[in-house]
């Protein structure tokens, strides 16, 4: 078994368009939920966002190239862009060929489907664009990534909602750590915001009327996020070999399905992919620093969770820091796990757990130390960061200090 | 009963697959199994039936729902605070 690192890290969200900009807004606990701008609102009951604002596509492709990208392509292909020159890692030759790449997105072309389908059933045309089909489907961000940098090994796409970016990761790295590959990017991508996909969102009652506030009394709900985040991992060994640059270890990796209901999260199926993780990585409870949770900010999520990682870490689990990123970027979907994982490593490597923002009171249900509003300078270790999906499908994700 | 109630016992007896009989006003949303799905499910029924939107959000931890009644007086309270905007 291989030891698997991550050698470089990229990242586009509504806290910034790479990674640097994204951690200085998070790692001061600064939220980047606002009125929804790139889509218009008249219609709908809930306008906030965490959009990637002032995205331009054509500063970072040419326009040829543009005509194949939907919006969550784009957005997996400048994480993979700034991932792979920030590893510095090279594919030509057989390493291309032991190279993978697993991206991880709820939906996939969302924008292309949701503009196809009103060129059709509203503008009644009778023809759509050629490429409205290479451009939706969920594996495109994984195809073009694969074009762009000469990945010749495994690639395909993973789709669990809300997990799938850590499915997606967790995937890469058993890949790496079984030796089938030496490398792998991944991550995950998502652009959900359009008119369809909120209204749909809407009926389900579960959107936050004024903001995200995880964990805290008087949370409404969740709030609809987009971006994409996108790492290297590889072997420690090839890693050592040429020389990289190593952020931190990628320890374990832990699954379950609940297997209850469609949409409401299970306790059980929480605890028991925290605890694989755990077992996975050979971390005892008691190791673990921080905890990225899955927060969301619905009433249900968040007390489920809180027990969970109750059940799990026992008595530990009242002293052990807990923060969702959600609250300041809301929630991605598919891309969700990976943009926290992004924040987990930053954190790890700067020695800060980011807060949860907007907590404004204790939630009796909820009583645990969510490291509210302020950022916590400390040491970490060893962190987990959770995803439980829509379907009861959960992953987490365990990373280690390297040393 | 008003018209209006009984529409909305007619939407909770379908929604819930349960026989219209069983639904008066204090019978309890767990012995008629009906879930949190359901509940969003029945208002999506309402709205669509009364032409009207009902500000009803599944976070809200004042709401609380045991009866049938407490249902039919959420969604009543809510038209009423809201003015029963029409879409």
């Amino acid at each position: 078994m291989n030891r698997v690192v991550i050698t470089g890290l990229g990242v586009i969200s509504a806290a910034g368009h790479n990674a640097t900009d994204f951690w200085e807004k998070v790692k001061d606990g600064r939220s980047s939920i606002g009125e929804i701008t790139t889509i218009p609102t008249d219609t709908l009951t809930v306008r906030i966002g965490a959009e990637v604002a002032g995205f331009q596509p054509q500063e970072h492709f040419e326009k040829r190239q543009l005509g194949m990208l939907d919006r969550f392509s784009q957005f997996g292909l400048v994480a993979a862009r700034e991932a792979v020159a920030d590893s510095g890692i090279s594919f030509e030759g057989e390493a291309g060929e032991r190279s993978a790449s697993i991206i991880g997105s709820g939906v996939g072309g969302q924008t292309t489907l949701d503009a196809s389908y009103w060129e059709i059933y509203a503008e009644k045309k009778t023809r759509v664009h050629p490429f409205t089909v290479p451009r939706l489907m969920i594996n495109a961000a994984t195809s073009h990534i694969t074009m762009e940098h000469g990945i010749r090994g495994p690639a395909f796409s993973v789709a669990s909602a809300c997990s799938s970016a850590n499915h997606a990761m967790g995937q890469a790295y058993l890949m790496v750590r079984s030796g089938m590959v030496d490398t792998a990017v991944t991550g995950g991508a998502e652009a959900t915001i359009t008119v369809g996909t909120m209204k749909g969102w809407e009926a389900l009652r579960v959107m936050a009327s004024d903001t995200c506030r995880p964990f805290s009394k008087g949370r409404s709900g969740m709030v609809l996020g987009e971006g994409a985040a996108i790492f290297v991992f590889e072997s420690l060994e090839k890693a050592k070999a040429r020389g990289a640059k190593i952020y931190t270890e990628v320890a374990g990796h832990g699954l379950s399905s609940d297997a209850m209901d469609i949409t409401l999260p299970d306790v059980g199926g929480a605890a028991r992919a925290i605890a694989g993780a755990l077992k996975n990585a050979k971390l005892n409870p008691e190791d673990v620093d921080y905890v990225n949770a899955h927060g969301t900010g619905t009433a249900a999520n968040d007390v489920t969770e809180t027990k969970a990682l109750k059940q799990v870490f026992g008595d530990k689990a009242s002293s052990l820091p807990i923060s969702s990123t959600k609250s300041m970027i809301g929630h991605a979907l598919g891309g969700a796990g990976a943009l926290e994982l992004a924040a987990v490593v930053l954190g790890m490597r700067d020695g800060i757990a980011p807060p949860t923002a907007n907590y404004v009171e204790r939630d009796p249900e909820c009583d645990l130390d969510y490291i509210p509003n302020e950022p916590r300078e400390m040491e970490i270790n060893a962190a987990i960061s959770n995803s439980f999906a829509f379907g009861g499908l959960n992953a987490v994700m365990a990373l280690k200090k390297f040393s | 009963m008003t018209s209006v109630e009984s529409d909305i016992f007619e939407i909770i007896a379908d929604k819930a697959a349960v026989e219209r009989e069983k639904v008066i006003s204090n019978a309890s949303l767990e012995e008629l199994e009906i879930e949190s799905l359901d509940v969003v499910e029945i208002i999506f029924a309402i709205e669509e039936k009364f032409d009207i939107y009902v500000p009803f959000n599944a976070n809200d931890q004042d709401l609380e729902f045991d009866t049938v009644g407490d249902v039919v007086k959420a969604i009543e309270n809510l038209i009423k605070e809201n003015d029963g905007v029409a879409d």
